[in-house]
């Protein structure tokens, strides 16, 4: 019975929310138990967010993760903070364009991606976020690429659905890129 | 029926505009702005009224009036704001009005912060207004029941006509969970002849009021009004069992603070620990009979609270002292974590307390 | 034989209990012929205040709600909103609406919500036994400024119909007074207006009736009524100080 904690953590204004919006939707479309809990308050904007996501086939007690399966970190201060919360034999995906150090853990596989250069470089420069998402899923299944788009349609507001394409876009390169 | 994701504040939003509630007055505070923005979004576009008020003692009073002409009404807040409506929650309790008051608590006293807590308790269920009263209080858990109580809370308030209070935290109004919306979510439609709606030259005037100078005639309302506290302590308590059967510590827990309890109580059981969770979904009524009966077979109870422990005075009095109680609290914004719940547990289970 | 004179059928049979040579009697009279006037007596929910008026809900025939103190003008907003096509005014005192009540005063008039207010300005706390209020006159001597309304500690009285027009929103403001036949004449017009206003639907009406109060005042019926005339009308002259029927001309 599969019950999976996942933590991601970066810069307000980065997409941390969004992305964990879209594991909660997809988890959702896989008739799985799922919470999506945010930070909230002051750091909506420039300071440090995080988002709690649970994505189950059994109820879901707390919704708070403090302990994650997988960590996403897209900023230093937040690598500095959560590293050490990562479950055993968890794992970690590290945005390797903004934070420079390797982790100290040898107990959890770390993935290192250059998220935000890979997205300047496409031409997207705000998805790094979705880049991330992609290789999440690849290393750890723990939503299917199949049927994304429907997921994925539904997390972003009807007022950009032109910029679906672009994310889907940013998945798929997280997907493919190998580490 | 699809289940959607939503937020818990979202969730109560649309609850009560499926409930029928056409008329809702905020006053912006964190952590439940969702719920206002969303009432905005909405209301204008189904014929009902979204209004800003100038205050959260306007918002109220405005809720009085709505709730004066017979129509659901509801307003939400988080703490601090809900300390301003308290003055309108009393008159509505002294005219016999029924009115929604959602409150997503944060931590106090004062400004306090804005991270969640459930230190609003005893304003909650013990009063918070002026004079003898009691609010219907429901405690919701899940994103799910902040919907279904919102539709209990609109049908208990009608019922009995008294005002009625959600009682939420910022992590259940922030967090999203899949929900179910039936279509239409009223119940009952309950008559209202008392209300103001214009004579229309046939009958006496009706007038809403909780102003009594005679002292008889204030003590006897007062002593009616207490006799249908009586009746809803005796109908309307609601209350979740979570393993507690052959429980040897029993966990008392609502909301949020019921959700980590839960990891704590499996935990715990993985250890061969016998522990259950009483969650009260009513706090007031609070379910008194069960905590009796449980106190029968569990060595004690652990109250695991967000707040420097309130609820844990109703614990003692409903299990009448005759096992002991602890306490594990968080506050200040702060939650137990399941750890810290279970440390608890086993302290109760070994005696060490 | 032909009836020439009879209570207004808006007013009850209830006897009112205000003081002797004391206005509210003349000012309910007024809203009430008022309300008869219009034949909207069925359709009409008034909001009682808190203060001398504050059982206005037993005089009034039709359906009242008692507010809390100074809250009238926000349930008047919360009754319109439901119920639109009914008639809602409230009537208040100078405490009530002035001090306690002012933030629910201004905003409902920024609204420009659709009710009538009548203002009842006495300066002075009557029910709680003379006060000084937010509209009793420098030097006034009350129970609270027993030497006299000292504006260097305590402020001006506020001017609510010249602070109000400052909005741009209300429709109509205009202050009376109740102190001689033919101010009552002219008040009752005004009454009159602020409730057609709202027939209409043109939006927020105010009238503020300056009135006296012989018990707390210290005075006699008449010896009021002419400081009504001496001292409080030059503070708070009286006229239209907001008639947007005029402005859209």
């Amino acid at each position: 019975m599969a019950y999976i904690q996942v933590l991601i953590a970066g810069f307000g204004g980065q997409g941390v929310l969004f992305a964990g919006k879209v594991l909660a939707h997809k988890g959702l479309e896989e008739e799985k138990q799922i919470s999506w809990l945010p930070s909230y308050g002051p750091e909506m904007r420039g300071g440090t967010a995080n988002c709690s996501v649970i994505i189950s086939d059994t109820p879901v007690g707390s919704p708070i993760v403090s302990e994650p399966d997988i960590l996403i970190v897209m900023n230093l201060p937040s690598f500095d903070k959560y590293e050490n919360a990562v479950k055993a034999g968890g794992c970690a995906f590290v945005d390797s364009t903004l934070i420079e150090r390797k982790a100290e853990r040898t107990d959890i596989s770390v993935h290192y991606i250059p998220a935000t250069k890979m997205a300047r470089d496409l031409g997207i420069p705000t998805l790094a976020n979705m880049i991330m998402i992609g290789k999440v899923i690849r290393e750890t299944g723990v939503v299917a690429m199949d049927g994304l788009r429907d997921a994925l349609s539904k997390t972003v507001s009807a007022k950009h659905q032109d910029l679906l394409e672009a994310n889907l876009k940013a998945i798929e390169a997280g997907y493919e890129y190998k580490d | 029926m699809a289940k959607v994701l939503m937020k818990g504040n979202e969730a109560i939003a649309e609850a009560a505009i499926r409930s029928g509630c056409r008329h809702y007055f905020g006053y912006p505070i964190t952590p439940q702005t969702e719920i206002a923005a969303y009432m905005a979004k909405r209301m204008p576009k189904i014929g009902g009224t979204f209004l800003q008020a100038e205050s959260e003692i306007s918002a109220i009073n405005m809720v009085y009036g709505v709730s004066s002409a017979g129509c659901r009404v509801m307003t939400s807040s988080s703490s601090p704001g809900v300390s301003l409506k308290q003055e309108g929650i009393s008159y509505l309790a002294g005219c016999d009005l029924p009115a929604l008051i959602v409150n997503v608590q944060r931590g106090g006293p004062g400004l306090g912060g804005i991270q969640p807590s459930q230190s609003d308790y005893f304003q909650a269920t013990k009063g918070g207004g002026h004079g003898d009263y009691r609010l219907i209080v429901l405690a919701p858990a899940s994103v799910q029941e902040m919907a279904d109580l919102t539709a209990k809370a609109f049908d208990l308030a009608d019922k009995y006509r008294m005002p009625a209070m959600l009682l939420a935290d910022g992590t259940i109004g922030q967090m999203m969970e899949p929900v179910e919306l039936p279509e239409d979510m009223r119940t009952t439609v309950y008559e209202k002849p008392w209300a103001v709606t214009g004579t229309e030259n046939k009958r006496e005037h009706n007038i809403v009021n909780s102003l009594y100078l005679v002292p008889e005639q204030l003590e006897k309302k007062n002593i009616e009004r207490y006799e249908k506290y009586k009746t809803v302590e005796k109908n309307e308590v609601m209350y979740e069992e979570y393993m507690t059967d052959d429980a040897d510590v029993c966990v008392v827990a609502f909301g949020i603070a019921a959700r980590v309890s839960k990891n704590a109580i499996t935990a715990a059981r993985a250890k061969g620990i016998k522990a259950g969770l009483i969650r009260p979904i009513t706090l007031w009524p609070f379910p008194k009979d069960v905590i009796a009966r449980t106190a029968e077979h569990v060595k004690g109870f652990v109250s695991v609270e967000l707040s420097m422990g309130q609820m844990i005075e109703d614990i003692r009095l409903a299990e009448g002292c005759k096992k002991p109680v602890t306490l594990c609290s968080r506050v200040g914004g702060m939650i137990p974590s399941p750890e810290e719940v279970l440390k608890a547990i086993e302290d109760m289970e070994g005696g060490a307390f | 034989m032909a009836v020439v004179f009879s209570k207004p059928k808006a007013l009850t049979d209830a006897p009112l209990h205000y003081c002797p040579g004391c206005t509210h009697g003349i000012i309910h009279r007024l809203v009430a012929e008022a309300i008869d006037d219009l034949g909207i007596l069925g359709r009409t929910v008034g909001v009682a205040p808190v203060g001398c008026a504050v059982m206005a809900y037993d005089y009034f025939s039709c359906d009242m709600v008692e507010a809390a103190h100074g809250r009238a003008p926000a349930v008047a907003t919360g009754l319109k909103r439901a119920m639109p096509d009914r008639i809602i005014f409230t009537y208040q005192g100078d405490g009530d609406l002035a001090s306690i009540g002012m933030a629910e005063t201004v905003h409902a008039a920024t609204r420009n919500e659709n009710i009538t207010v009548i203002f009842v300005n006495n300066a002075i706390y009557g029910m709680t036994g003379g006060q000084m209020a937010p509209t009793s006159l420098p030097g006034q001597v009350t129970q609270t400024s027993p030497y006299g309304r000292d504006v260097k500690t305590v402020g001006y009285p506020i001017k609510v119909c010249e602070l109000l027009s400052a909005l741009d929103a209300p429709y109509y403001i205009e202050r009376v007074a109740v102190n001689n036949v033919k101010h009552v004449m002219a008040a009752k017009k005004a009454i009159k207006r602020a409730f057609e206003n709202q027939v209409e639907g043109r939006g927020f009406s105010l009238i503020e009736v300056v009135s006296s109060c012989p018990t707390n005042w210290g005075m006699t019926p008449q010896k009021a009524l002419d400081w009504v005339e001496s001292d409080m009308i030059p503070y708070y002259p009286l006229g239209v100080y907001r008639d947007k029927s005029k402005e859209a001309e």
